[in-house]
């Protein structure tokens, strides 16, 4: 009874919000072009509505844009789609809500979305709702290409009713940009343009002043040059940060990839060739609870890092326990066997998941970037990646200098029969510690499969590098890595420009080959009688 | 491996069988693949060729032993001297093509036409007399080992941090090969060769001969390295992996016989490598990869280092193994490497060498225990 | 210890005795599938094992061939180029299989045809490729670059209006041709230097940041820029989420990607690629019946309701197809009588055209340019008119202007020079 009349009022409340939404009639040639299979045919369809830009046309020039027009391929009847998660749709002609159909959607492509976008644009510049005419006007300034600035009359007209302040200098900045193309301009008119411009100052507006420094007049060029001279010298110095903070990104994933092996190797001097697998594991941890949770990516990502950690750091303890505590004082055979293991760890990744890399979704807080200033801007899952590489950091230093555990593994690996004299239980350590190095490999894994592909060979791509992290900073020095890792992602960015990217690989491989053969305990040697073996 | 063995004679018992045996199985393989086809005992020329293949791993898991086992230098990378000899191989190959290559260019080989490159890079220059290709298989190699040996031993590096090194190495090579501006072929390499000395490469009395060239050298690289281990210069090299501060105490200069040894060592890998490219018919970047190094690794480790035949004995099972996987259950043959590799370190320290010498009880030499 | 080398013999022996075991009896023919299992390439390779096994069992289920059965003889060359000679020589002597399907990779290509050649064999390659061979013993039912390239770039010239080009390419043969080959095209129609820019990455590049920065700078000159990616595999998935990230839609700097297909796309979170485009022969979206049937077996046969299908396995499709029509023609598996009956032979492709087989041993194909939709899948926006056909030698670069490849009588050559009329390589002996 109450389920009835649950479904009744649901019914009611429906009918009420679609009889607002007039029901019209289309022409049988645009219904055609529109329900047509191939989408050349949305051309005609788009050229027809744009002929007439009704309040309805527009409507449906919108949820066109946005793929929300479904056709029946029998019929040629035309439906709308709710939203992009619903299963309802809309009929066209008479505004009858059907769920549950198989309709062929009337797909446009981005050329024709951009002219619909065009088409719109003016319409939505005039609009009355304020935020709409912001973002337009934001979009014409911003957008890489060139959409169609509408023409000088229609943006005065615009210019003259607007009485939002920032929307209003935004619309002079168009002007500005049309004028100084405009051949008909005077020279007054010119610098007063370029001050805007040069107040403006994103890349087009570079272009355009560029543009102007070979203009007849001398006045206007010198004032177009210095201009531009000032944009192009903030737009270095941007750019010089920039780099600065893509090798502080490439170098915190180094860091995170590699922080876990210097707690093996540094710590315990074990060589564990399959740390690289314990990356994938926790990476694909992430996959998992993303299946497993698909409606919240965010809280699956969260939940990942716990989870990330006690995967990686179990399969890490029972290679401990089953294969490295046999080999304890033979560091290369122990590289050989965690060879075989990562071996195995890969293959079995393979068999059970496919060899195919799984798609890792980027949950919305992570997409984006953040306008730091004018022409700089950082991305942030990137900004993310370092801070959380900080963070991790920072917890593994607490952890070994402030807890029982760290004081032990401190203890052993400086000398391990005093240490075991004192009522340490080495082996216990051993593994703990072996765990935490592969719990924080799979933390690792985490971060990098929001930046790369989530597949069996996403540990291989990275265990050199981590070596040579490792390696390079010192083992043994947690705080080496940290400078070694960030080293290298600054110096590999500062010669990806001047080199190529495959060249300053080899360039920094080499160097670092170089700077191990002078200095082999690297940056930050370990001292002391620990250091003696 | 604190196993050491005194007054060795250079020609003692098992390097006669060795030598023996090998020389015998190459024969007889000769001899069974010149059988009239169809016959129950003939043996297809794939196969042979296959074999020769084998051989050529078998003579870079010796050059491998003799730094891993007798200096204790676990090399991560010696698939770089081996690639270097290919690729010297490979380049004389290519230049011997001559107009035969699809563009019909005399001079340049077809992947530099495509990238329009008008003349020949220097070091492209003369290879295509094949004495001098000889002497480069031998000296590039060489070189580079001389180079990396003497900046990594004069300095100390060692252990671990020498195995990574000479890993970062030969991934750092395998990225260099791969650009297309250094003109030796990109990714795609050198491929598609035609003659070697004027003789046709695609023929089978070609194919024999390779192998049997392939069996004489390696029975001469054993013999090399049998002569080396046996030597003072092999005393001390088991002296420098067991104590190397010891030697350096007692006066020797530890580098110079690291870096001698380093050096022989990559001359015969790259031989070896000069060896295997007519054969396979193809050279490129991929060679250099480190996982073909830590493969040649667990080679002589499953046949038992130290002991050069146990390298030999041990390249041609992985291979065998590796051929025979591929075919019956792909999907299993990287489970089965990588059990290899866990299984020989935890449980077969001196490998299939070490378990024939205890169960045949071959104590035909006086051991002694070194318990330092 | 001369006792344990006499039995370490005889256990060589018997070893050798695996490479030769014994011929299969005649009533079958033998198809030999070569495609990686293992290894890096499988990501991409061991799907097309799948399909041609399907494919095989369909054949059988009609009746065979010439009266007996297909059987598949599959192998692993296991990404290994080296083991790709040695597999292929294996199923040519060994096993003696009638045609070999396989190779993905230019370099295993590049390694096997030796082979072939050497021992006569047939393969069908099923991988838009560089060009610049012809082979005698391989069919290319892949694409030529001027069946994907040339038409993308026209696409984005006159129907996008790009005039600014940013050529992305992993450092390979293929991209180093197609982008020689672009870059000709490009000057022809009056691009300038400036306007084109070019660059290299190593395989499976994962840090873009510097380059999509690049991209960026360069795409706001305030000419319409486009990127033609020939990325490979593993180095997308990074490429296009930095691409999002720094907030480049497809609106502003379109990418048209010549290597990313649906099976690349399944391993993929979409959303940061809506909208840009690609360039192939087929899309499984085709809205085609003979498709349709084709997918609905391809689940059904794998027991995977999911599995999507892309463009090299068309490629199989179309070559399995050719095949079979060539063989029955010729009345026989000799590889010399299918050759000489398989030029002109035609067969529909999924599509709803035609493919033929030339006489460079090239086929026709028609060029699809889809854009992809957030569910991977592709939706076409631009096709040729009609069937392209593929050229072996492209005109567009200096060294193979004036070559071309025919197979039939009066040439009978893979690359023969139009002017001096003269079979150039070691076919000229």
């Amino acid at each position: 009874m109450r389920k009835a009349f649950c479904m009744l009022a649901a019914v009611l409340l429906m009918s009420t919000a679609y009889a607002g939404e007039p029901n019209y009639e289309l022409s049988e040639s645009l219904k055609a072009s529109l329900a047509d299979s191939k989408v050349k045919s949305r051309d005609q369809a788009i050229a027809m509505l744009a002929e007439d830009l009704s309040e309805q046309h527009i409507s449906l020039l919108g949820k066109l844009k946005s793929g929300l027009v479904y056709a029946d391929a029998a019929t040629s009847e035309i439906y709308i789609r709710e939203d992009a998660a619903s299963d309802c749709y809309i009929r066209l002609a008479d505004a009858q809500q059907i769920c549950g159909i198989k309709l062929r959607r009337s797909g446009v492509s981005t050329l024709q979305k951009k002219k619909i976008e065009a088409l719109l644009l003016s319409s939505s510049l005039s609009s009355s709702d304020p935020e709409k005419r912001a973002a337009a006007v934001k979009n014409l300034l911003e957008s890489e290409a060139q959409s169609e600035i509408p023409s000088e009359q229609i943006l005065e007209q615009i210019i003259s009713k607007e009485n939002r302040r920032d929307i209003y200098l935004n619309l002079k900045v168009a002007m500005a940009l049309i004028k100084s193309a405009d051949e008909k301009t005077g020279p007054q008119e010119l610098i007063d343009c370029i001050d805007i411009l040069e107040d403006y100052g994103n890349a087009r507006c570079i272009s355009a002043l560029a543009a102007l420094k070979n203009h007849p007049n001398p006045e206007v060029a010198s004032h177009a040059a210095s201009a531009a001279a000032n944009l192009e010298f903030k737009q270095e110095v941007a750019d010089f940060f920039e780099k600065i903070f893509f090798g502080l990104s490439l170098g915190s994933v180094l860091v995170l990839a590699a922080v876990g092996l210097a707690i093996t190797f540094g710590v315990m001097g074990v060589i564990n060739m399959a740390h690289g697998e314990l990356i994938m594991l926790g990476a694909y941890t992430v996959w998992g609870l993303q299946q497993l949770m698909p409606q919240s990516l965010s809280t699956a990502l969260f939940l990942s890092i716990p989870c990330a950690f006690m995967v990686s750091a179990s399969v890490g303890m029972l290679i401990e326990h089953l294969v490295i505590r046999h080999l304890s004082g033979r560091p290369l055979e122990t590289l050989l066997a965690t060879f075989g293991i990562s071996l195995i760890l890969q293959q079995l990744v393979r068999t059970l998941f496919s060899p195919l890399n799984r798609a890792v979704a980027t949950p919305e807080f992570l997409q984006g970037s953040v306008q730091i200033a004018d022409n700089l801007s950082i991305t942030c899952n990137r900004l993310s990646i370092i801070f959380f590489c900080l963070f991790v950091f920072a917890v593994i230093l607490l952890v070994m200098k402030k807890t029982r555990l760290g004081l032990e593994v401190r203890a052993v690996s400086q000398n391990r029969p005093i240490a075991r004299a004192m009522g340490i239980r080495a082996q216990r350590v051993d593994l703990m510690t072996f765990g935490l190095g592969s719990g924080i490999a799979g933390v690792a894994g985490v971060a990098l499969s929001q930046i790369t592909n989530v597949g069996p060979n996403l540990g291989q791509s990275y265990i050199i590098d981590s070596f040579m992290v490792v390696v390079f900073g010192g083992s043994g020095n947690l705080f080496g890595t940290l400078a070694g890792g960030f080293i290298m992602g600054i110096a590999n960015k500062l010669l990806e420009p001047v080199s190529g990217a495959m060249l300053s690989k080899i360039i920094i491989l080499i160097a670092l080959i170089l700077f191990i053969q002078k200095h082999p305990r690297g940056l930050f040697p370990q001292r002391g009688r620990a250091a003696e073996d | 491996m604190n196993e050491l063995t005194v007054q060795e004679k250079f020609l003692s018992g098992e390097t006669k069988s060795f030598i023996l045996v090998t020389a015998l199985l190459g024969a007889v393989v000769v001899m069974l693949s010149l059988m009239p086809e169809g016959s129950f005992i003939h043996l297809p020329v794939y196969v042979v060729n296959l074999l020769g293949k084998y051989v050529t791993y078998a003579i870079l898991a010796l050059s491998v032993d003799l730094v891993w086992g007798y200096l204790g230098i676990l090399t991560l990378g010696h698939c770089v001297f081996f690639a270097l000899g290919g690729y010297v191989m490979g380049m004389y190959l290519t230049r011997s093509i001559g107009a035969q290559g699809v563009y019909g260019d005399p001079l340049l080989p077809d992947f530099m036409v495509f990238l329009n490159w008008h003349e020949l890079p220097w070091y492209w220059q003369g290879l295509q007399y094949f004495p001098l290709a000889a002497l480069l298989i031998i000296c590039v190699p060489a070189l580079l080992a001389y180079v990396f040996g003497r900046l990594a031993f004069f300095s100390r590096v060692s252990g671990v941090y020498l195995s990574i090194i000479t890993q970062a190495l030969t991934y750092a090579m395998m990225l260099a090969f791969f650009l297309n501006e250094l003109g030796f072929g990109g990714n795609n390499g050198l491929t598609d060769f035609k003659t070697l000395l004027g003789f046709s490469l695609q023929t089978d009395g070609m194919r024999i001969l390779l192998f049997a060239l392939s069996v004489v050298t390696l029975c001469l690289c054993y013999l090399l390295c049998r002569s080396v281990v046996v030597s003072k210069l092999g005393r001390l090299c088991i002296a420098v992996r067991d104590a190397e501060n010891r030697v350096r105490f007692i006066g020797y200069r530890v580098e110079n016989i690291k870096l001698l040894i380093f050096v022989l060592s990559a001359v015969i890998a790259g031989i070896a490598g000069a060896l295997y490219v007519p054969q396979v018919g193809i050279i490129n970047p991929s060679e250099f990869s480190p996982v073909n190094s830590i493969e040649i690794i667990v080679c002589v480790a499953l046949g038992g280092r130290g002991r050069l035949y146990g390298a030999v004995i041990g390249a041609f099972l992985v291979h065998i193994a590796k051929t025979m996987f591929t075919n019956l259950m792909p999907e299993f043959w990287l489970f089965a490497l990588g059990a290899l590799f866990v299984l020989v370190t935890l449980f077969l320290k001196d490998g299939v060498a070490g378990l024939l010498c205890v169960h045949l009880k071959t104590g035909s030499t006086e051991t002694l225990t070194d318990k330092a | 210890m001369k006792y344990s080398f006499t039995k370490l013999a005889l256990a060589a022996m018997f070893s050798l005795n695996v490479f030769c075991s014994v011929q299969a009896a005649d009533d079958t023919i033998k198809v030999g599938i070569m495609h990686s299992l293992s290894g890096t390439m499988a990501i991409s390779e061991a799907s097309l094992k799948d399909e041609m096994l399907m494919l095989i069992d369909e054949q059988n289920k009609k009746g065979g061939l010439l009266g007996k059965k297909l059987e598949a003889v599959v192998v692993d060359p296991a990404s290994d180029w080296p083991l790709f000679a040695e597999k292929s020589r294996e199923l040519l002597t060994k096993d003696k299989v009638a045609v070999v399907f396989g190779c993905w990779t230019s370099v295993s290509r590049k390694a096997v045809l030796p082979v072939f050649e050497e021992l006569n064999g047939l393969l069908f390659y099923p991988v838009q490729y560089e060009g610049e061979e012809s082979s005698r013993n391989i069919i290319y039912t892949g694409a030529a670059p001027n069946q994907q390239s040339i038409p993308a770039i026209d696409y984005l010239m006159k129907d996008i209006g790009v005039k600014r080009w940013f050529l992305a390419g992993t450092d390979y043969v293929f991209p180093r041709t197609a982008n020689k080959i672009i870059e000709a095209y490009l000057k022809q129609h009056g691009v300038a230097d400036e306007d084109i820019m070019i660059n290299y990455t190593p395989f499976g590049h994962s840090d873009w940041q510097s380059i999509v920065s690049e991209i960026k700078a360069f795409g706001s000159a305030g000419k319409k820029t486009a990127v033609v990616s020939t990325l490979n595999g593993d180095a997308n998935v990074p490429f296009y989420k930095e691409l999002a990230n720094q907030g480049i839609s497809a609106a502003d700097i379109p990418v048209m990607a010549f290597s990313v297909g649906e099976e690349e796309l399944s391993g993929i979170d979409t959303t940061p690629l809506e909208g840009h485009l690609a360039a192939w022969n087929y899309f499984q979206s085709v809205d085609n019946k003979d498709n349709a049937e084709f997918i609905k077996q391809f689940r059904a046969f794998t027991k995977n309701p999911k599995r999507v299908t892309n463009d090299p396995m068309e490629a199989h499709y179309i070559g399995f197809n050719l095949w079979v029509k060539a063989v029955e023609k010729a009345g026989s598996t000799d590889v010399n009588k299918v050759l000489d009956a398989i030029v002109g032979v035609k067969t529909p492709n999924l599509t709803g055209g035609m493919a033929e087989v030339l006489p460079n041993h090239h086929i026709t194909k028609p060029v699809l340019i889809g854009e992809i939709q957030s569910d991977g899948q592709f939706q076409v926006v631009w096709e040729t008119e009609q069937e392209v056909k593929g050229d072996a030698w492209s005109d567009y670069l200096e060294g193979s202007k004036d070559l071309i490849s025919d197979w039939t009588a009066p040439v009978k050559c893979g690359n023969f020079n139009v002017k001096t009329k003269k079979c150039l390589g070691s076919q000229s002996k």
